[in-house]
């Protein structure tokens, strides 16, 4: 049994991506997210990997579109403005099937907006990464163990699929430390791309990796067919975590930090007597619909947290259709809910059965 | 078992690495445990300050913003963060640079002239761990040899060599009892 270090979230960020073999990193710094950055720089070098500051958050995610589209693991990162630069890339790397892990270390914005958590990126990565009709897998961990875990699964998720996937992190789980298990022995599955374009020596057809379909009923035929693959990935990849929802009449849905605040939260009403439950949602894409939908035999309400204004909740509204209640409540700015201010709000609605 | 502790002080103080060794030792004491530092542009000259919890069971928030403990390294942190502490919380002062008292009746209030103490023994920069060894005889929060272990665990490996003078630095905070 490996022992157990501390670590900090991005630092287990940037090593477990070494671990699942992406030898490509593209980076540029960015508070909270830097030391991802730090930690590829170090380590990179040493197991014979590239780690490159680009010029610009744009320049890197070409940068992983072209290593990747040669058939190599590569990854950038970066936090919420750098997404934003990132996102015309991300939709080339979708448009081109290539798959591809992007870290998004939140902090609160728009604009510049401030250097603290956030979780305020959760309809850009779940709807409108980039222009055109295309998803990215959304990973959302909610330990730095699992921030380990999960980025093992996003380059095999990519890989399999041939998309963008992207963890969605923010600075509070970025900035933390936590005890993790770093398992070297774990065997790396890294499985063929025949598709990628990596010299053919004249031996077979050469590959073309290309985003621009110039006739619109080829176009159109290639994103239908795209859908079909993102149909297969909603039926086989939700994920979530649920805790005390058996009998919750309340059941608090968050993700990332605003889960580990609101299970704190539930603990503290299932002590008065509160049947109170956490849906902790793991893939924010594909949505765990399924685990809204079988919670709602019991559930008086849904209370979404988020550290936000309100994005996700709008998930929860649209699968439960106005057939139950369902309530927000958010910090943001940078401000980070407290599990007392979430008690006070399953009680309000308690209060209302 | 749970304890939720605040450290603050200036930059440069070693707060962060306190915390860390806090954080090592429940960790090596088979404790759940969390170390979350403040970042940003209060680091820059200002205060800085580290949330650490170590509990029996999973860590929810690992911000801690209602500590039962609270280190001040420095009166900014005092003033920001005496109303915060629990009642019947800990408030352990660096009383050679905080000359202020504890306002709050409802808490306990340490004073350790932890700066003064670490200069004296030939320790300038180490009253972190003078607090840290204060901390450790108040709270017993982990077992002694985790404790000193986890000091082992947080010293890079480079610095191995000061290891001597920080247990030296934590046996005065455990003594002292001005």
């Amino acid at each position: 049994m490996p022992e157990k270090v501390l670590m900090k979230g991005n630092e287990a960020l940037a090593e477990a991506a070494i671990m699942a073999g992406c030898r490509y990193f593209f980076g540029y710094p960015i508070t909270p997210q830097t030391e991802v950055a730090m930690h590829m720089s170090k380590r990179m070098p040493k197991v014979g990997g590239v780690y490159l500051q680009a010029e610009s958050e744009v320049a890197a995610i070409n940068m992983v579109l072209g290593a990747s589209a040669a058939g190599a693991r590569a990854m950038t990162s970066s936090s919420s403005p750098g997404i934003s630069l990132k996102s015309e890339g991300l939709s080339y790397i979708a448009g081109s099937d290539v798959p591809a892990v992007i870290a998004n270390v939140q902090r609160a914005g728009p604009g510049l907006g401030g250097i603290q958590p956030s979780q305020a990126d959760y309809f850009q990565a779940t709807r409108a990464a980039g222009h055109g009709d295309f998803k990215m897998l959304v990973l959302a961990p909610s330990t730095v163990q699992e921030i380990i875990d999960l980025v093992a699964d996003a380059f095999a998720l990519g890989d399999e699929y041939r998309m963008p996937v992207m963890i969605l992190s923010d600075g509070l789980l970025g900035q933390m430390m936590e005890p993790v298990v770093i398992d070297e022995t774990k065997k790396i599955n890294i499985p063929e791309r025949p598709w990628a374009i990596s010299g053919h020596e004249n031996k077979r057809k050469h590959n073309v990796v290309n985003s621009l379909y110039i006739e619109p009923p080829d176009l159109e035929a290639i994103l239908k067919a795209r859908y079909e693959k993102y149909e297969l990935i909603k039926k086989k990849e939700q994920r979530c975590e649920e805790y005390m929802t058996d009998d919750a009449e309340i059941v608090v849905v968050a993700y990332g930090a605003s889960a580990r605040i609101s299970r704190s939260a539930v603990d503290a009403a299932r002590k008065d007597g509160i049947k109170a439950g956490l849906i902790r949602l793991i893939t924010l894409w594909p949505y765990p619909d399924d685990a809204i939908i079988s919670r709602m035999a019991t559930a008086k309400a849904f209370l979404c947290v988020e550290m936000s204004m309100g994005q996700m909740v709008d998930d929860v509204r649209l699968i439960v259709g106005g057939k139950r209640d369902v309530r927000f409540f958010g910090r943001t700015g940078g401000m980070i809910p407290t599990p007392a201010e979430v008690l006070r709000e399953i009680k309000n609605i308690k209060g209302g059965f | 078992m749970s304890m939720n502790l605040l450290l603050a002080g200036f930059g440069g103080q070693g707060i962060l690495f306190t915390g860390k060794v806090v954080a090592y030792a429940g960790m090596l004491d088979g404790k759940e445990i969390s170390w979350l530092p403040s970042y940003g542009p209060e680091m820059r000259g200002g205060t800085a300050n580290c949330s650490v919890c170590v509990s029996d069971s999973s860590i929810g928030s690992p911000l801690v913003t209602e500590p039962d403990v609270l280190i001040a390294m420095n009166l900014p942190s005092l003033e920001k963060f005496e109303n915060a502490v629990v009642p019947n919380g800990l408030i352990i002062v660096d009383s050679s640079i905080v000359d202020e008292k504890v306002k709050r009746k409802d808490v306990r209030s340490i004073y350790l002239p932890a700066t003064r103490l670490a200069s004296d023994n030939g320790l300038k920069g180490m009253a972190n761990m003078v607090m840290a060894g204060r901390l450790y005889k108040e709270t017993k929060f982990c077992s002694e040899s985790a404790f000193n272990e986890g000091i082992k665990k947080s010293i890079p490996a480079r610095k191995q060599d000061l290891m001597e003078k920080n247990i030296t630095a934590v046996k005065i905070g455990m003594e002292n009892s001005d």
